[in-house]
């Protein structure tokens, strides 16, 4: 019988929500790691046994978890459940110190701040892990200030990937309003040296050396607050999404505009279409078919819930620009909470399984491809993030 | 031996339920007493002191013998009161909020 389990990162803890494949009837653990912010948690899809999860606190700073259990039990990598025994350190599994090696090449002191001048690289957490899609112990983050890590020994100890700090835009990132983040890793199933990452407010990139060197792949975006429409960085990418099936084709929902590309991020067209507003911070794309895409469009940029207080997931068909309402099981009235960039998820169930999670705490689930819909869990705190294990 | 208090969460993180002994070596200093501590409970290095720089994070303070320490120089010797046990060396989280 088929399962699946869904983790859920919110401001004060993290929740593994778990049912058979009718998706009805759950089971809720947590909180796990409570009082803490847990912005992302994700299971390894070469065992689904193993979830990494990123706790951060304003002030204790940034802890990465492991849980070899299929989320029953975690640890800090290198140091054992329970163990708190002497000696020397085992792991730097909380370290994330930003490349300054001479062999690196240039590594970046300053990014823009907010002003515009020019300001430090400072860490201060981890937004986003992505597991290798085929070796367990291999893991990569996205912290803020942006920059991406691996650990190739199960999250004990992280190295930076230099080359894209030092792309020769870094003096021209810049922090979205939630802070300079990298919170978009996807990994390309079908090339292992092919990774696209995003960056508020830097914009999409593409490695096509396993991490060694990026190009910035924001052709065709289109943003307001910026004076030049054709640069080359300074874009609020808020997501992007793959089907595995078709890894060329990418779905972005930046700060305005849905967006399509069919060349690997080499250039991007709108596809907002009939959106009521096409400002939102979620998008994914359906395990099986590739041109069925989900966004949940938020009022604006100011105004951070859905447009006449009605929730609605919007489904198109047709890969963009022919959007439905997708309202069966949803609040159509007095509901403002927003959805964000990594709550969202879908199973890869028959049929497919989308899923999102609120500002609100609710965390709906719809068994049906979005037809309709129906709250796992009505009242957890905010939920920063959704991701969901298809196991069995 | 140096008696410790840490907030909750950190408790939690080290899988300790009340105050922290520890063996540290004299002179005894913030330095030298988070330096045990670190050694002792390694899954705690980088949430009292960032990693890299090893600077006090800015929401947490250091309190003994009904002082502010948190400004002191690291290598500052610790009261009398705390190197001998007397008196414990408490890591606590800033007031924040509303």
């Amino acid at each position: 019988m088929s399962k699946v389990r869904v983790l859920v990162g919110t401001r004060k803890g993290a929740f593994v929500l778990t049912a058979d494949g009718k998706r009805e009837k759950w089971e809720v653990s947590g909180p796990h790691f409570a009082g803490w912010e847990i912005y992302h948690l994700k299971g390894s899809p070469a065992d689904p046994n193993r979830i990494y999860a990123s706790q951060s606190s304003g002030w204790f700073g940034q802890i990465i978890q492991r849980s070899d259990d299929g989320g029953k039990t975690w640890h800090q990598p290198g140091t054992p459940a329970g163990e708190a025994a002497a000696g020397p350190p085992k792991s730097e599994s909380n370290k994330f110190a930003y490349d300054v090696s001479a062999a690196s090449g240039k590594p970046l002191t300053t990014h823009q701040w907010y002003d515009g001048t020019q300001h430090p690289w400072e860490f201060k957490r981890a937004w986003h892990l992505e597991p290798s899609l085929t070796d367990p112990d291999t893991v990569y983050a996205g912290v803020e200030d942006a920059a991406l890590f691996r650990s190739t020994d199960g999250g004990q100890n992280w190295k930076e990937l230099p080359g894209l700090r030092g792309h020769g835009t870094g003096p021209k990132w810049q922090p979205g309003a939630g802070g300079m983040c990298l919170h978009t890793i996807v990994l390309d199933p079908s090339n292992p040296e092919r990774i696209y990452i995003a960056i508020s407010a830097a914009g999409a990139f593409r490695t096509d050396d396993g991490g060694k060197t990026w190009k910035p792949i924001n052709r065709g975006l289109r943003s307001q607050y910026i004076p030049d429409q054709d640069a080359e960085v300074g874009h609020c990418v808020h997501h992007i999404a793959m089907n595995p099936k078709r890894p060329g084709v990418l779905f972005m929902q930046k700060h305005w505009d849905v967006m399509r590309s069919d060349n690997a991020g080499d250039n991007w067209t709108e596809v907002s279409g009939n959106l009521p507003t096409d400002f939102g911070f979620a998008i994914d794309v359906h395990a099986h078919e590739p041109e069925t895409i989900y966004v949940v469009p938020i009022k604006s940029d100011s105004e951070h819930f859905p447009l006449e207080g009605k929730l609605r997931v919007f489904r198109s068909r047709t890969g963009g620009n022919e959007w439905e309402p997708l309202t069966k099981g949803l609040p159509q009235k007095d509901c403002y909470v927003n959805v964000l960039r990594d709550a969202m998820a879908v199973d890869s169930l028959d049929k497919c399984g989308i899923y999102f999670g609120t500002s609100g705490g609710q965390v709906y689930v719809s068994a049906d491809a979005g037809d309709s819909w129906n709250p796992i869990v009505r009242d957890l705190p905010a939920v920063l993030s959704v991701e969901v294990q298809t196991l069995g | 031996m140096i008696r410790l208090i840490l907030p909750p969460h950190l408790r939690t993180l080290a899988h300790v339920s009340g105050d922290v002994e520890l063996e540290v070596t004299v002179p005894v200093t913030q330095r030298s007493v988070l330096d045990a501590l670190e050694a002792r409970y390694p899954m705690l290095r980088g949430t009292i002191r960032d990693h890299v720089t090893l600077q006090r994070r800015p929401f947490l303070r250091f309190f003994a013998c009904e002082e502010d320490l948190s400004h002191e120089l690291p290598d500052a010797p610790l009261p009398e009161a705390v190197a001998s046990g007397k008196e414990p060396f408490i890591v606590i989280g800033a007031i924040a909020g509303g």
